[in-house]
């Protein structure tokens, strides 16, 4: 049969230059960053200031470093600011996640009980999906602005520091607690497109023979939603809250932008809602090199994110029905 | 509805009564998210027409006004804050402290790197995974799903990884922050070009293709390659501009990678090598805290416009292919 036939060279061909993107591309960086991640006082391009006269260093892919250890994870996990870094992530995935899911899961249903006008919502409800985040982020700071934004002047409550202001000694008066609403609010309305357009796949595709018998059975909406919707969608739900468990705990840009000053804080407080990988980034880009701390703190976010949807998958294994 | 036949009449009614108080709840709770989604819009767009005493007034003004508070609309629209945008702000004859009180953004400029680098990474991509997508699925070979398999491990991974490791990459190179805009625009796209996602998403297209359409044109002598460029394409040209829109998007909205590897402190007109994203954070980097009649918070809104705007009419155009994509992939989430 011809399906037997082998392509070895086609396929050498054909896959070459996709080969060489990912080898260059993806796994050399993979290699290196676990490599990295365990050289202490690694740095590019001859030896770092530290090393001093002393030699005793060693070369590697046109670096320097001391001796193989666990220095680096040392350093990110001593530093308090990872670990604040760290508890707002924490926050803002544990916030954020659960009302997209729900306010998402709620307008698929919703969207998909009704005729007229299905069409102009799903429209409207999307849009967020075609934005540019840093864009949209300057919007919501610009709603939520102290003395001229829509928020606090249409609630009459001008003055009030949502994500940004400062008292007249300098200090700013944005605490963690108004920021996170700020920025809640902004990450659900960016999250919500994606999740609707997949619930509202998974509704249609659920047999209409189910709620026919409900409404035989006179079964109240509630309960219909409950015992026939949640249930069969159910992997649906569980696919959306890992994506969404990963993507919130990446959370980076949206930061930035809705504060406006290039850090993850209102000016005078430049780290008040820095993130897991705004610390990684802020650790790579500092001088000195010291890729091995960015390496070191990416390797333990990757494991983070790992522990988690292993936990979630194991504990989907009772309430997910396939 | 063919309950309704055995209720007595005045449980009809209550179970008429309950439907129609349902709809109407599920209509306002739909209205009302609209509007949630929809008011950013809004405001973004009503206040990049408005002036500045405008914007900082403590009335609400849903719509631009003049001096006396009248909605003159459309004449009364402050369209000058676009060309503000693009020209900038001179400072009045005399002060101090540099020549500008709002330096002129490089629009025209964003938009040609970010759509340059839009181009070649999109060509990049699409000849790649067309070729990679057809040996996955069309062509027998030792070790197929073994490789398949690993690519799709690395999907995994968290791109952090991957961004510390590219950027020691073209560090070494000497290609990060570089006055040449070939080794920037080089930077900016070679990282992304080998998708493995896309590579995954052609493949279950071109598995759907029917076996026989293949032995047919084996039959009639075709090679392989004709084969492909001649049947798999065009059946799966659908899913190819799919990812032509996506991958245009991506680029459109790329952040993280552009704010490390360009220059954004020491670019001027003749150096710009910013993409849409960080050049709009640049150019308006601090606005939020200009007050009073300095205010700058409508040129702000008018920066994001010029950038959500393009994407909007792509939208539109496209939304077709937008939408059939995004239910299988995960790119914003």
């Amino acid at each position: 049969m011809i399906e037997y036939k082998k392509d070895g060279w086609r396929a050498a061909l054909a896959l070459a230059p996709m080969m060489l993107f990912m080898l260059v591309f993806t796994f050399w960086p993979i290699i290196n960053s676990f490599i990295w991640a365990f050289l202490d006082d690694f740095s590019y391009g001859g030896r770092s200031i530290s090393h001093g006269e002393l030699g005793g260093y060693r070369w590697i892919t046109g670096g320097t470093f001391i001796k193989v250890g666990i220095a680096n994870f040392k350093t990110v996990l001593t530093d308090p600011l990872f670990w604040h870094a760290l508890r707002n992530t924490a926050i803002i995935v544990v916030v954020s996640v659960p009302l997209t899911v729900i306010i998402g899961l709620g307008i698929a249903v919703a969207l998909n009980s009704i005729k007229k006008l299905r069409g102009f919502f799903q429209t409207i409800f999307f849009l967020p999906y075609v934005t540019n985040t840093i864009a949209l982020g300057m919007v919501f700071a610009t709603l939520f602005h102290q003395n001229y934004g829509l928020v606090n002047k249409l609630f009459n409550m001008v003055g009030f520091a949502w994500i940004n202001g400062t008292t007249a000694t300098g200090v700013t008066e944005v605490t963690f607690a108004s920021a996170l609403v700020v920025l809640t609010v902004y990450t659900v309305w960016n999250g919500l497109a994606f999740k609707i357009i997949v619930f509202l796949s998974g509704l249609q595709s659920i047999d209409k023979q189910y709620y026919q018998a409900a409404q035989v059975d006179a079964t109240p909406r509630w309960r219909v939603f409950t015992k026939i919707t949640v249930p069969l969608l159910s992997p649906m739900i569980l696919y959306i809250t890992i994506t969404s468990f990963i993507g919130a705990f990446k959370a980076y840009s949206s930061v930035i932008a809705i504060f406006g000053t290039g850090r993850y804080g209102p000016a005078g407080n430049s780290n008040l809602m820095i993130t897991v990988v705004g610390y990684i980034y802020d650790k790579m880009d500092v001088g000195g090199t010291p890729y091995g701390v960015a390496a070191a703190a990416s390797l333990i976010l990757f494991f983070i994110i790992l522990i988690i949807t292993l936990l979630q998958l194991q504990i989907s294994k009772k309430r997910v029905h396939y | 509805m063919n309950r309704e036949m055995y209720l007595n009449p005045k449980e009809l009614k209550l179970f008429r009564t309950k439907q129609i108080i349902g709809k109407v709840l599920t209509y306002l709770f739909l209205t009302l998210m609209a509007l949630y989604i929809f008011v950013p819009f809004y405001w973004m767009i009503i206040s990049s027409l408005k002036e500045s005493w405008e914007i900082t007034s403590d009335r609400l003004t849903l719509l631009p006004v003049d001096r006396s508070w009248k909605a003159l609309w459309p004449w009364d629209w402050q369209w000058s804050n676009y060309k503000d945008l693009i020209t900038g702000i001179k400072k009045e004859a005399g002060s101090i402290g540099g020549e500008w009180m709002f330096k002129p953004m490089l629009f025209h400029l964003m938009f040609r790197n970010t759509f340059l680098v839009g181009l070649f990474t999109t060509t990049g991509t699409v000849v790649l995974t067309i070729l990679a997508a057809f040996a996955f699925s069309r062509l027998n070979f030792k070790g197929r799903d073994l490789i398949f398999g690993i690519f799709l491990m690395t999907m995994m991974i968290p791109g952090e990884i991957f961004v510390v490791g590219n950027y020691y990459t073209f560090s070494t190179i000497g290609w990060v922050r570089s006055d040449s805009i070939w080794k920037i625009f080089g930077t900016l796209t070679l990282p992304f070009v080998g998708s493995v996602f896309y590579t995954f998403f052609l493949r279950q297209t071109f598995r759907q293709i029917p076996n026989e359409l293949y032995l047919a044109a084996k039959v009639d002598g075709t090679s392989d390659f004709k084969y492909l460029w001649k049947i798999m394409i065009p059946i799966a040209s659908a899913t190819i501009t799919t990812i032509i829109i996506l991958s245009m998007i991506g680029v459109w909205n790329a952040f993280v990678w552009p704010t490390l590897v360009t220059n954004a402190e020491n670019s001027t007109a003749a150096n710009y090598h910013l993409l849409v994203s960080n050049g709009l954070l640049e150019g308006l980097r601090n606005a939020i805290d200009s007050s009073g009649e300095k205010s700058i918070l409508n040129l702000q809104m008018a920066g994001s416009t010029m950038v959500t705007v393009p994407l909007l009419i792509v939208f539109f155009a496209c939304k077709k292919y937008i939408m059939r994509g995004v239910s299988r992939s995960g790119i914003k989430g």
